[in-house]
């Protein structure tokens, strides 16, 4: 790759990484730049992990001022910081990250992210959303697929002990790593809306479970009830009607969806668990890498991690090519 | 989470072995769980390669405890816990069995072997769970031990870090990293090191030993020889003279390409070495002393030529000479050693271009010479917050529940993160069942002292061993014991085996004890005369047990044995190398392997299908999404991952 040569201090302090990686890959990771908006307890172990690193620029995103309650599972906010009132959750993630690594250029943004135009997007290599609603995960991936640069965009979100992410990565081209050398591979990704609007009776009938599950609730976030309410008692008898409604239109058995599943992700409501948290984080941050490396085979298109069963598993869900 | 959950957790009293790539995660990822009182031991202290992923330490911490300083950072942002750090070795005697029984459970995120098996047996000892972890680059894998519920750490098979026959170092060489070995081990070692260790460098070829002159005297710089003289000599010595000498035996170069013998005149023609003036300015900065700004070598990631090595071999072996003098005599190979690594890649390079082997730039060589295992801070994320999955199941008493887990680099039937079902113990596990060694070993020529490093320590892996035979103390190790208890035993470590006061021959039983890892062994004496030499060069056969394998040339040509456990992995920066591959499973030990029942259309991978080492007792995973079958795991066979491994072992 062109450019300049990795500097002495990059070098040294990057030496195990572009171990894995490679000095190219290590090129690139620092001239790409990341914005991140909606910040929790998954984020903030993704952000870590890409400003170790070495990203060019992470842009963070978030206005919500830090409470006591936002430190349940996060290691950016400080004791201190948790107590001083005023500050946005991004200008705390930026002051801590930025200690973590010298080398990266860690910001804050002000603002609702999709309210902004798509001029905006352009600074940006990668996208990555959480806890956002259904309707506005789809107007920010399609305001990144708009651009005539290609931005990849994620969303995540853990909610208790499941986990999902989801990936666009549009017309992707990658090295993959064959026994006798590289070949160049190509991807097409559908964008969010594209993607889960497969009738569900066309899914292979071995799609995990958690992917129906997490549209069932995005289905009722969505609906009047609005956001998850910490008392399950009130919620689970209208996430089971969402799950009725869903099934019907879209070709499943309800049974296909289990109750307990369902009032386990319900009974977290928004809470993240720290565990799930870190490994979401990690293969956020593996993806990311990936991505901006354009080096080894990236997940597509979605990702599900149950603490309930220790598997991650990869969900190709695109619609047949044409 | 649940309330049963959370008590578990608040009341946990837990212990942390490793505060390192994977220690930094599991410390947070506890203490954001709930965890209340955790206790870190480690030894190490912070480096400037550890802080692209030890994410607690920043560059202000070098040379810190690693321990200490997680401590503090983690209270940062938890206050109110407690973490009580130990700057120490795990295997110091303070560590005993008592301490490990004041924990609810032990979690393991080492970087070796040897503590592993250290902990693992003081984790049985004192009945603690253990839940062990490793990392390497993308792979990663997390284990539950319990006694009397799982197999133990060392129920499977360990291979110990790749050795080489010694004649492929001395004489054939075929990779570059025998000419890394040859440069760090032979090279390095005679010119830097002990001179008084044993050393095959110069004793080749050895069918033909008379005609090398002296050759101690070779490697010593006689008072009117300058370092550039002294050099060049060498130089012509190693990559000239002693590789003439070798093509002079014909039976050698039969069936192998022969090496050309490469002179310091040829490659760098009379004129004496270029030296910029600012050379001074270089070295007296605060800079470690280095060859490559002078000689104009910027990027450690290119392959220089052969010019250029021979001049960084030159210009090292100077700035050794009039900048470390005082060094030179007691060097160790040292990763960490600019002027060590830059010396070991321009010699191993040279002998590289000799033999006709492609020559690497200085990181790669550095790679290879320092053993540095690959590590990036997202697969020691994932796997410490698996460790604190299982930990949290093993509080609960949930063991039924408990998995080990593999991250894997590319899915296998769409998983990353796959679980498997732990394995019984394997009953013939001289750790964690009583099972009696068998030992051939010429009791005549032996000595107490070879037994004891070599067998008790090295392969046994005893920290504080005890020799008895019968009610007779052969042997003891420890602060405690009087003088003249100690001579006795200092001479008995000189005597060989059957003439010590209470003689060891064929068919005695040895028992070997330690006190620490409250561990004991018999060991059932056979007398052998005949060994085979390159198989068995310490002329000692340990069998009847399932430690790590003695024979490497064995495990590391299974390339295509993939019958075994889901690929493991070692952790960061091991210095032993990866020290979990995946391994036959002993045989007629009964397993429990979460099987699938394979259905209709999942068949995705059947280049990769596995064999499964032992089908007697299938076992369905207890799934909480059960009711049909896609949530069934199986033992899979990792191609991938485990060759990615083997090339680390082999290469």
């Amino acid at each position: 790759m062109d450019g300049e040569e990795l500097t002495a201090q990059q070098t040294a302090l990057y030496d195990r990484q572009i171990r894995v990686w490679g000095v190219d890959a290590q090129k690139r990771l620092s001239k790409a730049n990341v914005l991140v908006s909606g910040l929790n307890g998954t984020v903030a172990e993704f952000c870590k992990n890409i400003v170790l690193a070495g990203v060019g620029s992470l842009t963070l995103m978030d206005d919500r001022l830090v409470t006591e309650n936002a430190t349940h599972a996060n290691f950016l906010i400080t004791a201190e910081e948790s107590k001083l009132s005023g500050r946005s959750l991004a200008e705390v993630y930026c002051n801590s990250l930025r200690e973590f690594n010298p080398m990266v250029h860690v910001s804050v943004e002000k603002g609702d992210l999709h309210y902004f135009d798509g001029n905006f997007f352009d600074k940006f290599d990668i996208v990555i959303i959480s806890g956002y609603s259904l309707k506005v995960k789809k107007l920010i991936n399609s305001k990144c697929r708009e651009r005539q640069k290609r931005i990849a965009f994620y969303t995540v979100e853990c909610r208790g002990s499941c986990g999902e992410i989801f990936v666009d990565l549009q017309n992707y081209t990658y090295a993959q790593k064959k026994s006798d050398g590289t070949i160049e591979c190509h991807m097409e990704y559908p964008s969010l809306e594209d993607a889960i609007s497969i009738p569900w009776r066309d899914l292979p009938k071995k799609t995990t479970k958690t992917y129906f599950a997490m549209r069932v609730l995005e289905y009722f976030e969505s609906s009047q009830y609005g956001k998850l309410c910490q008392t399950s008692d009130f919620s689970l008898p209208h996430v089971l009607e969402s799950r009725k409604v869903l099934c019907d239109e879209q070709g499943l058995s309800e049974s296909h969806l289990p109750d307990a599943l369902l009032n386990r992700l319900v009974a977290a409501g928004a809470r993240e668990y720290p565990p799930v948290c870190a490994i979401l984080g990690g293969f956020l941050g593996q993806e990311v890498i990936k991505a901006i490396s354009g080096k080894g085979d990236p997940i597509k298109n979605f990702f599900y991690f149950d603490a309930a069963d220790g598997k991650g598993i990869i969900e190709d869900i695109s619609p047949p090519s044409k | 989470m649940a309330d049963s959950h959370l008590q578990a957790v608040k009341g946990a009293k837990v212990l942390m072995v490793g505060a390192g790539g994977i220690g930094c995660e599991l410390l947070k990822t506890l203490a954001l769980s709930g965890f209340e009182d955790i206790h870190i031991i480690d030894m190490d202290t912070i480096e400037v390669s550890n802080l692209n992923r030890q994410f607690l330490f920043r560059q202000s911490h070098v040379g810190q405890s690693k321990a200490k300083v997680a401590r503090d950072a983690v209270l940062k942002f938890k206050p109110h816990i407690n973490i009580k750090p130990y700057h120490a070795n795990v295997k110091s005697p303070e560590f005993n069995v008592e301490f490990f029984k004041q924990f609810s459970v032990v979690l393991n995120g080492l970087d070796n072997l040897d503590a592993r098996r250290h902990v693992n047996r003081l984790c049985l000892a004192a009945q603690v769970p253990l839940v062990e972890s490793g990392t390497t680059g993308y792979l990663g894998q997390v284990t539950v031990h319990v006694k009397g519920k799982t197999e133990c750490y060392e129920c499977q098979p360990k291979p110990t870090p790749k050795s080489y026959p010694v004649c492929t170092i001395t004489s054939t060489p075929s990779k570059f990293v025998h000419c890394v070995v040859w440069a760090k081990d032979l090279l390095f070692a005679k010119l830097f090191g002990d001179k008084s260790q044993d050393n095959d460098l110069n004793i080749r070829p050895s069918d033909d030993g008379n005609t090398s002159k002296n050759p101690e005297d070779v490697f010593e710089r006689s008072s009117d020889e300058n370092a550039e003289k002294y050099g060049r000599r060498i130089h012509d010595h190693v990559f000239g003279y002693n590789i003439e000498l070798a093509l002079a035996n014909d039976e050698t170069w039969k069936n192998r390409k022969k090496p050309s013998p490469i002179y310091i005149k040829d490659v760098l023609p009379d004129k004496s070495l270029q030296r910029n003036g600012h050379l001074e300015n270089c070295t007296s900065e605060d800079m470690p002393i280095s060859t490559m700004p002078t000689l104009g070598l910027k990027n450690p990631q290119d392959i220089w030529s052969l010019a250029e090595n021979a001049e960084v071999f030159l210009e090292s072996l100077r700035l050794f000479i009039e900048k470390r003098d005082k060094d030179i005599g007691n060097l160790i190979f040292d990763k960490d050693d600019q002027l060590a690594v830059e010396f070991v890649t321009a010699a191993a390079n040279i002998r590289a271009s000799s033999f006709g082997i492609p020559m690497h730039s200085l990181f790669e060589a550095k790679g290879i010479a320092g053993n540095i295992v690959h590590a990036v801070a997202t697969t020691n994320a994932i796997i410490a917050g698996l460790i604190v999955i299982e930990a949290i199941k093993i509080l609960q008493c949930d063991f039924h529940n408990c998995r080990m887990s593999y991250c894997l680099e590319h899915p296998s039937r769409k998983m990353l993160l796959m679980p498997v079902e732990p394995f019984e113990a394997n009953k013939s596990c001289y750790v964690c069942s009583e099972q009696t060694l068998l030992l051939e070993i010429n009791t005549w020529t032996t000595k107490l002292r070879d037994f004891v490093e070599k067998i008790i320590r090295n392969i046994l892996g005893m920290n504080l061993p005890i020799v008895m035979h019968g009610a007779n103390l052969i042997y003891e190790d420890g602060d405690d014991i009087e003088e003249d208890i100690a001579t006795n035993y200092a001479r008995n470590l000189d005597k060989v085996l059957a003439e010590l006061p209470s003689q060891v021959t064929n068919g005695t039983v040895l028992t070997v004890e330690d006190l620490q890892q409250e561990l004991t062994c018999n060991i059932n004496i056979k007398h052998r005369e005949e060994f085979d030499e390159e198989k068995h060069p310490d002329g000692m056969v340990l069998s009847g047990w399932s430690g790590h394998l003695n024979d490497n040339k064995v495990a590391s040509n299974k390339e295509n044995d993939i019958s075994s456990a889901p690929s493991a992995a070692a952790d960061a920066e091991n210095p032993d190398g990866p020290d979990v591959v995946p391994e036959k499973p002993h045989s007629g030990s009964k397993r429990k392997i979460s099987e699938v029942e394979e259905s209709s259309d999942n068949s995705e991978n059947p280049s990769s299908k596995p064999n499964l080492p032992d089908r007697e007792n299938p076992h369905q995973v207890d799934d909480s999404n059960s009711g049909d079958d896609d949530d069934v795991v199986m033992l899979v066979a990792l191609p991938e991952a485990g060759k990615k491994k083997r090339v680390q072992t082999a290469d």
